[in-house]
Parts: structure tokens; sequence; C-alpha cells
């Protein structure tokens, strides 16, 4: 079951990877200012605008008054919740395999899950006043609405939110120790700060396992509701597209297989620019690719219901949503997302396809832009096509949301990038423990500049 | 009573404020009749021209943005009444229905569930109320309003140099990033429950108050007053046997009954 190479010493394994966080080549800056500088332009100037101008700015209109902005928020919200869930899952399974890859993927969840609550910021109205939907205590006594699903998302996100960032920093703190010892100047004292004193005492390890595992278990969960809750944001309305109860399974499994791709996509970058080769191997790509496979083959399921439901509802509002879906405006979207979530991943049922890296992450890129598009789909067609005719319309996204979703993506690597340089992005000690241990016992140790 | 049982009743109340519960909490529902008022306007079909006037007084009294032609090519008209016209059959036999259609004042609205910070909510005359002031714009109450009657404030209001002047001071101007829509005027309502009580009288009385389009329609299709009222002319009509109410199937409860349009072509 171990891929690792296992002429991979424990000293390979710190030299390698704090040679990714202190070793910064040109490529990495100028990647960054880029990433950084569309972040600028593309996400804050545009918002900017719109702020001041408002969100006529967007392609948003009269039936349809939710556009792209929700759409991306549900998109980095389904993106967030394999990293965190997946780790979680595979730890308490005991899947070796997990531990190359599940730092990264982590982080992947934390990043999407802060820029989905920049898209919430993004899409409001009047986003200066986003804390009035926080229950804090106020002299007006005014608390907001228990019933709303919206609150349910604000309370399922911070929670979510929170528990990952917990659950991601806890891991890492032997290895914040584990470079503390092995990095000088500015770089020593942060990580002497971050590694909160860790010395790597049995006591200290047996707390850390099972905090650890207590967190995992704790997680899961709240990764299913925080989709599910999300999902209500759209099923307890009375929009005939929207009110399903389907909805809840179909935004997790959605979650899961966008979030899943996602983590290909993260893997073969890694892979590629930080070296990761040794760590991030064959193995992980086929077994992602698995999941990958059993998660598409759910979501396709899940679709052909809702597809059926619709039709068998026998109402006229359903069978129109339905119809307006399959053949209206917006149908190419629909076809495509077919082609790249249902039809494109049957690929993976070959091991020749799961283990080759470049069609893996072109198939992860597809997936996550027929992800994208079902979600523009559920807000986009369902809206134009409700009860009234008369109240029919068309939603096209405006430049302003474009540019504010390519400045979303830019956001998220910029996030990213600058993750990798602080956390060690493949666990130090975690993949120590698939190796065979040194023979004499005693790991070289090297300070690096 | 038992701490469970105050616990529900209390909880109920919460979750549908105004309603009226049994005496031993049985939790059977009675009826609204707990608010003060119970406003209700019927729409006569057979009389509706489509000539617009409500929309246009509606849009004076309210001091509603006009939004200009970009805009409303965008589709972002703002109209809290609406005339919706409906075609029948191919010409040359076709049929122009007409149906104004304005917020529904649901007893069991959506909208009221959804707003995250409550800004919209359920007063005590049974009106769905908006309060312009909380709302933080997340619009999910125009994705759930079945009757698509709420509009949005996509930019600031502007009204061109000479009617600027002539604004209803006793309405409020929304600014960008607001839900609004119809509020029965409630700013009438208001002063009419003022007056009563100035008067010492303890009710308004029918044909007190009326909105804006209610008092311009020229063909009297619309009629407003106080369902709880037996007596009150909007009672009256509603017990018509064309009366109806639109996507009544979504349990919604509206507050707004049609009467419908009787075809003598038909059958």
């Amino acid at each position: 079951m171990q891929a690792e190479d296992p002429n991979i010493s424990y000293a390979d394994v710190n030299r390698d990877i704090v040679r990714s966080l202190v070793e910064t080549g040109p490529k990495y800056y100028v990647t960054l200012a880029i990433a950084f500088g569309l972040t600028l332009a593309c996400f804050f100037f545009p918002w900017f605008y719109q702020l001041n101008y408002g969100l006529g700015a967007a392609g948003v209109n009269h039936p349809s008054v939710w556009g792209t902005y929700l759409a991306s928020f549900i998109f980095w919200i389904g993106l967030s919740h394999s990293g965190t869930l997946l780790s979680c899952v595979l730890h308490i399974t005991n899947s070796p395999w997990r531990k190359a890859m599940y730092r990264s993927a982590e982080a992947m969840t934390l990043f999407s899950l802060m820029v989905a609550a920049t898209m919430v910021m993004v899409h409001l109205g009047r986003p200066w006043f986003i804390h009035w939907a926080v229950p804090y205590p106020n002299q007006m006594e005014l608390w907001p609405n228990f019933r709303s699903p919206l609150l349910f998302d604000v309370m399922a996100i911070t929670t979510y939110l929170t528990g990952s960032s917990i659950f991601i920093y806890m891991g890492t703190i032997p290895d914040f120790a584990a470079v503390r010892d092995r990095t000088t100047g500015w770089r020593r004292h942060m990580y002497v700060l971050l590694s909160l004193g860790w010395r790597g005492t049995d006591t200290e390890w047996h707390r850390l396992g099972w905090a650890y595992t207590f967190l995992a278990v704790l997680i899961i969960p709240l990764a299913v509701s925080v989709h599910s809750i999300v999902s209500w944001d759209f099923a307890l309305s009375l929009v005939p597209a929207m009110h399903q109860t389907i909805f809840a399974p179909y935004f997790v499994v959605g979650a899961i297989y966008s979030g899943t791709a996602g983590i290909v996509t993260v893997m073969f970058m890694l892979r590629k620019y930080m070296n990761f080769g040794k760590y991030i191997t064959k193995l992980h790509f086929d077994n992602l690719g698995k999941l990958l496979l059993v998660l598409s083959l759910i979501w396709t399921y899940i679709n052909i219901l809702e597809l059926f439901t619709g039709w068998y509802s026998g109402t006229s509002t359903e069978y129109e949503a339905l119809t307006y879906k399959l053949f209206g405006y917006y149908a190419p979207l629909y076809w495509e997302m077919i082609l790249f979530c249902a039809v494109a991943p049957l690929l993976l049922i070959s091991t020749r396809f799961r283990t080759s890296f470049v069609p893996m992450l072109i198939l992860s890129i597809a997936i996550n832009i027929g992800m994208y598009t079902e979600r523009f789909l559920i807000i986009g067609t369902s809206l134009s096509r409700q009860y009234l005719p008369d109240a029919w319309g068309l939603y096209v996204p405006s430049l302003v949301e474009i540019t504010i979703l390519v400045g979303s993506l830019a956001m998220f690597v910029t996030l990213f990038m600058v993750f990798i340089k602080i956390f060690p992005s493949v666990s130090i000690y975690e993949v120590k423990e698939t190796l065979p241990e040194p023979e004499d016992g005693v790991a070289e140790w090297q300070p690096t500049q | 009573m038992s701490l469970v049982g105050d616990f529900l009743t209390r909880w109920r109340a919460y979750r549908k404020p105004g309603y009226i519960y049994g005496d031993e909490f049985d939790g059977a529902r009675r009826d609204y009749d707990e608010f003060d008022y119970a406003w209700t306007m019927t729409i006569d079909l057979d009389r509706c021209t489509g000539c617009e006037a409500c929309v246009t007084a509606c849009q004076a009294e309210n001091n509603i943005p006009i939004v200009g032609a970009t805009a409303f090519a965008k589709g972002r008209q703002m109209q809290w009444i609406r005339i919706e016209r409906y075609w029948e059959g191919e010409y040359p036999n076709a049929k122009l229905g007409f149906i104004p259609m304005l917020c529904q004042h649901c007893d069991a609205a959506p909208c009221e569930t959804v707003c995250p910070v409550s800004a919209t909510y359920h007063n005590q005359d049974g009106l769905n109320a908006q309060v312009y002031n909380r709302c933080i714009g997340t619009r999910s109450c125009a994705v759930y309003c079945p009757y698509e009657v709420r509009y949005f404030n996509y930019n600031n209001p502007v009204w061109d140099a000479p009617l600027a002047e002539q604004l209803n001071p006793d309405v409020t101007v929304r600014e960008k990033g607001v839900m609004e829509k119809c509020t029965f005027c409630i700013q009438r309502i208001r002063q009419a429950k003022d007056h009563a009580k100035d008067d010492g009288r303890r009710r308004v009385r029918d044909g007190e108050v009326q909105p804006a389009c209610v008092q311009t329609c020229p063909a009297e299709a619309l009629i407003f007053g106080d369902r709880k009222d037996p007596e009150s002319r909007v009672s009256i009509s509603m017990n018509d046997p064309r009366a109806y109410r639109v996507l009544e199937e979504l349990n919604t409860d509206p507050s707004v009954i049609y009467l419908k349009k009787v075809d003598d072509n038909a059958g």
C-alpha cells in the first residue's frame, strides 16, 4: 500500500519540505505578483465600483435577482468541502495515502471558505450592514430572523470555518516545531510563536492525537450540514425547479465532487511546481480518481432524479422549468455540464487514465467548470421561469460579474500561494509515519538558511 | 400551564405572530383574528380595463424611482403594482386579459421567513411590512415571492429636476441595495388610524382609508377595506362566487382577492 519511495529518509522529508518554505525562486514571486495584481484589478476594483454605483453594475434584474455572485458562493463553498471533510474521513478510516495530501487539501477548504464569505459580501445590496445577520446583543433588542435559511447559513459557515481553521492549525503544530528547529532569523521567530512551544514529548503527541481525532469526528457532520444548509437557501423557496427535497444530498455530493476535483488540480500544481513528486504520487491520483468516479455516478443519478421529479410532478410550472432547463436559452450550458460532469468522468474507469497526471488535471478542471455551470444553472434557469409568465425573464452576467469571478479565483490563488510559504504544505510528521525508521535512529540535523 | 406547554405557545406565537391558538394549547389554528385589522383588497377583473392609472398613482404616492430607459431595458423597472397582460388564442380570435399584480400581503408569506434580518415581517394590521432601514439586500425575499412583486433598488434613485419637488413627504425614499414593494399605502392607513384615535373612536371606519391605486381606479375595480368587519364593502365583495386567489395552491394565504372575469362568449 505504501507508494512512497522507500529510499526517502526522515532527513529528506525535513529537507524537502523546509526547502519548499525557505527557498523561493523568482517564478514564485512573479506568479504571486500576477495573482495579487489580478485580485486587486479584477476583484477589489470592480467591487469598489459596484459599491459606489449600486448592484446595477451586475446583470441581475427583476425576476433573476440572484446571479453569478451567489453561484460563485455555492461554488466556493462546494470547493471547500472536500479538503477538510476528505481529510477527516481518511483520518478516522486510517488511510495512509491521505498523509501527503491532506495539508494542502485542508488549506483549500480554508481559503475557498474565505473567498465564499467575500462573495456573500459582494452579493449583498448593502454589505456594510452584514453584521446585522449575526446575533449580537444590542440596545435596540433586534435579533436576526432565526427562521431564515440564510441565517442558518451564516451559522453553519462560521462554524465550519472556525472548525477547519482549528483543525488545520492543530495538525500543523508539530510541523511548525520541526520547521522552527531548522530555520533562522525572522522565520524562526514566527515559527516559535506558531508552534506554541511544542517539544514533542509523549504526552504532547498523545493529546494531539486525541484532539485531532475528536475534531475529525466533529467536522464530518459539520461539513455535511454546511452544504445541506446552503441548499436550503434554495430548497425552502417556492421556486419551481428549486423547491426539491433532493437538494440537500444533491448539494453535498456536488460539493464533495467539485472539491475532490479541486484537490486533484492542487495536487498536480504542487507536484509540478513545488517538486513534491516524491510524496504526491500516482497512488494519490489513482485513489482520488476512484473517488471522483463514484461521486460522478452519484451526481448523475441525482440529476436524473431531479429531472424525473420535475416530469412526474405533472404541474405546469415544474414542467415549464424543466423544459426550459433542457431546451431553453441556457440549454447549451446544461449539456456542457452533463458532458463535463457526467460523461467525461466515465474515463476514470481506466486505471491508465487515473494514473496519468495531465489527463487527470484536464478532467479535474473540466469537472469544476461543469460544477460551476451547475450552480449557475440552478439560479439562472430557475429564476427566469417562475410561476407568473408575465414575470419571466432572462439573466446574463455583466462584465463586472465576470471580472469578479476571475478576481475571486485570483484571490484564492494568492491566499494559497502565501499559505505554501508559511505552512509546510506536505505534513512532515505524518509522511514520516509512512516511511521506514532510520537505522541509526537519529535523523540528520541541518539548519537551513 | 406547564413549562413545556408555555414554551410551545410562546414558540408558536413567535413563529406565527397574530395567529390565535386554542386555550388548551391544542395547537389548532383558529383564524388570523388576532390582528387589529385584516386589510384586504379585492380586484374585479370584470371591471379592470388595464388603463394603468393605478400604476401611475402608485408611482406618485410612494416615491417609486423612475429607472429610465436603460435600466428598464435590463428589466429593472419598479412598479409596486403592475398590469400583467395575457393573450389567449391566436389571431384573429385572440383575447386579451388583464390582471393587476401587487404584493398579496400573504398571511403565510414566504418572504418573511427567509429574510435573515427580519426586514420584512407581519405587522399587527395583517400587513406584510418592509423595513427599508433594516434591509441588507440579500434579495432572497424576491426569490421566495411566487408573485414576483418585490422590487430591488439597483441604483440610487434619481429624479429629474422638477420631479424631485413633488416627492411625497409621508414616504421615505429608498437608497440603493434595498428591497421595496407595495405597502397597501401604509402611510395612509397609519394616518387613518391616528384620526380614528384622535376622534376617540376605536377603529377605522370602512372607506376611511384607500390606497392610491384604489382611490384612482376609474372603473372602481379595486376595493380596499378591513375583512374583519363583515359589513365592509371588501367583505361583501370577497364573498362573491367569482372570488379566487392567485396561486392559492401554494398556501401563501394572500390578502388580495380577485374576482374572475365573466366571459360572455365562453362555452
